[in-house]
């Protein structure tokens, strides 16, 4: 796998743009038909309410896959993101219940500020101790899990004891959007163009795809790496809060067991594990298409059993359909190089 | 000229690193008494010792035989998954695949199969299991992490479709029986004496086979390791076959243990079987690590584990106390590596003053 | 084997052996310092008690805990415990069994997980002296003295089903969406809901189209809920007999155009489902008094340690305030009938 992309990285800047919209194209065309055979099947997929869940239930999974990408780029991974969410939910949740009138403007900046130091501290050990970040998040996910825990104890806060404006967030939409899905939109956005247009995205790319060279190329990695980290937890923590006000109850297990979740989603999306391709926008469709399989078995009434190992499936097509794929775009770059030669 | 000059200063000083970073010489008395295996044996039996001081009760045959007992599972899946991390791979399927063991043991058993039967077929389907992830894996070239994130998905996923939603729990008694029976008055089950032949043999495998080296040498470098004749493809598929079948077995342990065939038996037991191989010193880089090491570190989480709730310590502080063990376990060595590291390049820097010392790769 | 290892190797392999040797020699060494399992206590005062839920910090287990030390301590327990795993999953519960039975504790009050997974574990503390008492949710029959139950399971499985078919007007698709797919008390309840809905006349009209699971998470149940919204449009009404998963029933349907139309009960918290029922998300709903659950078992205890009950039927126990307690068929002994809510009554409860 490395051998592969450490061959295409090379010519990067001409064909980049090409070859992240090749990445995404079979994401793409997965949602499509699964959207369009789930409609064909059964109309009330695609009625207002239909839809609006479908995009309500992919929001937080979209932004934590946009976060996990970032780091996955640089051939790193977050395993603690689900004990990030988990924690920030819950800090969101006892804020509203013990500061009276708390501004939501506040709860946000405050959520995503906590969620911003648990993604330092996973920065810093990894960067400054040199030590992989698979063994490093494995560690604080056991140790923010735990924290969440012992702060938590048996209390659960409800929506009860949220403001109903808080609530609403989640449900209100604005032409036709859900409000929090629009974040999640902007969120992409933001982290697209910041990646493929700015000179620390595209450095993340460079570390990713050969980490050597990079440091050759006087790029600073360590900086690099832990800002993804930071921005990750950011972006977890963001996604804390939309949960808070989202759903019913934020207690010391929420957000269990969502890492691999979140992980397979940037697969799916394109997000090549060994880092140094694939991109946020991908993330945010592999997210989409894997909470959309969900609700659309359940609306095609398949048999529940088989939902998991549907998911499996998919998530190796997408793995084959990316090593299918890596392997012509190499096959068509060297041959492009071959003829440019020539001339 | 100077092109193959710098790249010939790079390669001794990249070689170099290794060397430094590593204990000199991969055998003998020094690097048992001095490395990382030494430190997690005596980091246990120091705890053992504690405990037995301090917590009332823990210094019994009882221990012994609860304690290990609840280690089992995890100590059979760390055999095989040490080898695989050590070639550089990973494999987080293991769960899974005992999981759907379970369950077809299950629904084999309640359909009428002979019980000896129901258990060697289910041994097939972890093998067979295994052998999907390998051939994706060696022979397709697939990234191990990804696609095991997907078959960790789809085995649970299978288990789910044969067995369902239902429990099958009526075991042949002298089974349950067998599995949790002790050897005499000591404490220690008897189906230890199969775990420690499963351990040992990988042990052997690692340790003293030509095969074993090469797993070193595929985690060290894939290219090299072909170089010099190693088998790349065939040894990782075999691993992966060998992961698929030892799951296997825990997953029949699970069942009989508790007496109970469900879908969801053994449910991210993964990442505590990866988290107890790289405390116990295996680079998640490959290359480096043993099963001494790893033995040790299944023992010693399991000893901590077993001694607060004994204490009726929350489980709360185990899991922080995972986590942090884990995070020191990793970072206290790469300092020290870095200290080294950096001390070597400023010697390097002296001697050679024209190159620029390359660092190496990192994270 | 070993004529084909290296001279080295043999020695490395010997000194790693003669380590696990002597690691094993002392604990077994130190065996004999212990006190070992099992020593039951002579007298009523020093009697210890521990409580083993499904599953730590979970608000419902809180409530039945609260009452459940409250009840140890008004029954003379010298100490009470209250240990269990994180995670609700089978074979979790069954080393902290382990640990309780090398404690010597006199009485573990479990609410299982699994009805058989802890079973051998708990035959175990048994032969060691101590006495089971079941809450909650049934172990097997064979390895518990008595089972503590919230109310007669058919009791619970036909209130609910009384009040869905009220609430709906006694025609139409009703679903069900339950805790995991093995729970013991779920599963029964529904057994009883199915084999009434089919033999009994008044909910001939009444269909139920589905059964999901929603693992007692707040996400999956929430997702599930919506999921059959899509599957089933000519819902009318859904019976989710687990706290977590009609509190997160009620706060989809609360947020969605179904508020009002699709009909929701079954076995709530109070504290969770009061901005429901205000906000007429939910009308109705029942459940018991968890913390006389709690109370009830460790009187159970009790009287099983000194030997006044040994889990016959017919046999009777004084529960403290609750007066007397009579074991029934099977070692089952009813805390009470369930409480239905609404929103005229929720306000008096707080739990």
């Amino acid at each position: 796998m490395s051998t592969t992309t450490s061959q295409i990285a090379p010519p990067r800047r001409s064909r980049l743009s090409g070859l992240l919209r090749a990445r995404e194209l079979p994401v793409s065309i997965a949602l499509i038909a699964l959207v369009g055979l789930t409609y064909a099947a059964n109309p009330l997929f695609l009625s207002p309410q239909g839809t609006k869940d479908l995009l309500l239930n992919a929001t937080i999974m979209i932004i934590l896959a946009a976060g996990q990408t970032l780091v996955i780029i640089t051939r790193n991974i977050d395993l603690s993101v689900g004990s990030i969410l988990g924690l920030v939910a819950f800090g969101t949740g006892s804020l509203f219940a013990n500061v009276e009138g708390i501004p939501i403007w506040a709860v946000f900046a405050i959520g995503i500020v906590f969620g911003a130091v648990l993604g330092a501290v996973n920065g810093l050990l990894v960067t400054l101790a040199g030590v992989p970040a698979l063994v490093i998040t494995l560690g604080t996910l056991y140790i923010f899990r735990g924290v969440n825990n012992w702060w938590a104890g048996g209390t659960q806060y409800f929506a009860d004891d949220r403001p109903d404006a808080f609530g609403g967030l989640a449900v209100d939409t604005l032409f036709g959007f859900p409000i929090i899905t629009l974040i999640a939109i902007v969120v992409v956005v933001v982290l697209a163009v910041a990646l493929a247009g700015t000179r620390a995205g595209r450095d993340l790319y460079a570390i990713g795809s050969d980490p050597a060279a990079a440091r050759l190329f006087g790029i600073a990695i360590g900086r690099r790496v832990f800002f993804a980290f930071l921005a990750n937890g950011m972006l977890a923590g963001l996604a804390g809060v939309l949960y808070a006000a989202r759903f019913n109850s934020v207690g010391a297990t929420t957000g269990t067991g969502m890492e691999l979740n979140v992980v397979a989603a940037a697969v799916v999306g394109g997000v090549a594990i060994f880092g140094g391709s694939g991109s946020v926008v991908g993330a945010g469709l592999g997210a989409l298409l894997l909470t959309t399989i969900t609700g659309a078995l359940t609306a095609l009434r398949v048999d529940k059993f088989w939902q998991q190992a549907i998911v499996g499936v998919l998530i190796l097509t997408a793995i084959l359909i990316d090593r299918v794929a890596s392997i012509r775009t190499a096959r068509r770059l060297k041959t492009g190089a071959a003829s440019e030669e020539k001339k | 000229m100077t092109n193959t000059e710098t790249s010939a200063t790079l390669t001794a000083a990249s070689t170099s690193k290794t060397l430094r970073g590593e204990p000199k010489g991969r055998t003998g008395l020094a690097r048992i008494l001095l490395g990382r295996d030494a430190v997690m044996i005596g980091l246990l039996l120091v705890t053992i010792v504690l405990f037995a001081l301090f917590i009332p009760r823990f210094a019994s045959p009882l221990t012994v035989g609860f304690l290990l007992l609840d280690v089992i599972p995890v100590l059979l899946i760390a055999m095989p998954m040490t080898l695989i991390i050590i070639t550089g791979e990973i494999d987080l399927s293991v769960a899974s695949i005992a999981g759907l063991t379970s369950a077809s043991l299950g629904v084999m058993w309640a359909a009428g199969f002979d019980m000896n039967t129901a258990i060697l077929l289910s041994i097939l389907i972890g093998v067979a299991a295994g052998a999907f992830n390998g051939v994706l894996i060696a022979f397709v070239g697939l990234p191990s992490l990804a696609v095991t994130i997907g078959t960790l998905a789809l085995f649970r996923g299978l288990a789910l479709v044969v067995i369902g939603d239902n429990a099958v729990a009526n075991f042949p008694p002298e089974y349950n029986a067998f599995v949790t029976s002790k050897l005499g008055a000591t404490g220690i089950p008897t189906v230890m004496i199969g775990v420690l032949a499963v351990v040992a043999v990988f042990g052997v495998l690692l340790h003293f086979t030509p095969f074993g080296r090469g797993l070193y040498a595929m985690g060290y470098s894939k290219e090299a390791a072909r170089f010099v004749g190693i088998d790349v493809v065939k040894s990782k598929f075999w691993l992966y076959v060998a992961s698929g079948g030892v799951s296997a077995l825990a997953g029949i342990y699970w069942t009989l243990r508790y007496s109970s065939a469900r879908s969801d038996n053994a449910t991210g037991l993964e990442l505590t079987v990866v988290a107890a191989v790289l405390l116990g010193g295996v680079s998640i880089f490959g290359g480096r690590g043993s099963i001494p090491g790893v033995f040790a570190s299944v023992l010693l989480i399991g000893t901590i584990n077993y001694a607060l709730r004994l204490g009726r310590v929350s489980e709360v502080v185990l899991v922080i106390v995972t986590g942090a063990l884990l995070i020191v376990s990793v970072v206290t060595p790469s300092i020290g590596a870095a200290l080294r590291r950096l001390g070597h390049e400023r010697r390097i820097r002296r001697e050679l003053p024209r190159s620029d010392g390359p660092g190496p790769t990192g994270a | 084997m070993n004529l084909s290892l290296k001279q080295r190797g043999r020695r490395r392999l010997a000194l790693a052996g003669s380590i696990v040797s002597i690691a094993a020699l002392a604990l077994a060494g130190c065996a004999s310092g212990g006190t070992g399992g099992g020593d039951a206590a002579e007298g009523g005062e020093d009697l210890t008690i521990t409580f083993i839920p499904k599953q730590l910090n979970n608000p419902y287990t809180d409530v039945v805990l609260g009452g459940g030390e409250e009840g140890a301590s008004a029954a003379g327990f010298a100490s009470s415990q209250v240990v269990g795993p994180l995670d609700a999953s089978a074979s979790s519960q069954v080393s902290f069994i382990n640990a309780e039975t090398q404690a010597g504790t006199n009485v573990i009050v479990i609410a299982a997980n699994d009805p058989d997974a802890v079973c051998p574990a708990l035959e175990e503390a048994r032969s060691g002296g101590a006495k089971i008492v079941a809450f909650d949710s049934d172990t097997n029959p064979d390895c518990r003295d008595v089972f503590v139950s919230q109310v007669v399971a058919k009791d619970v499985a036909l209130i609910q089903l009384e009040l869905i078919s009220e609430q709906i007007g006694g025609e139409g698709e009703i679903a069900i969406l339950s805790a995991t797919a093995n729970a013991t008390n779920q599963n029964e309840w529904i057994a009883f809901m199915e084999e009434e809905l089919a033999s009994n006349p008044d909910y001939a009209d009444i269909e139920l189209v589905t059964k999901v699971y929603g693992d007692d998470d707040d996400t999956k149940s929430f997702q599930e809920a919506q999921g059959l919204m899509q599957a089933y449009p000519d819902l009318k009404g859904i019976i989710s007999p687990t706290t977590v998963g009609i509190a997160a029933t009620a706060r989809y349907l609360s947020t969605s155009e179904y508020k009002g139309q699709v009909a929701l009960t079954g076995l709530g918290l109070p504290n969770e489902m009061r901005p429901f029922v205000k906000d007429g998300t939910v009308t109705e709903f029942a459940l018991w008094d968890p913390a006389q659950l709690g109370y009830v078992s460790a009187f159970a205890g009790q009287a099983l340690a000194d030997g006044t009950i040994t889990g016959a039927e017919g046999d009777t126990f004084e529960a403290g305030d609750l007066g007397e307690r009579e074991v029934g068929a099977d070692g089952i002994v009813i805390v009470g009938p369930p409480t239905v809510f609404n929103a005229d009554n929720i306000d008096d409860y707080d739990f």
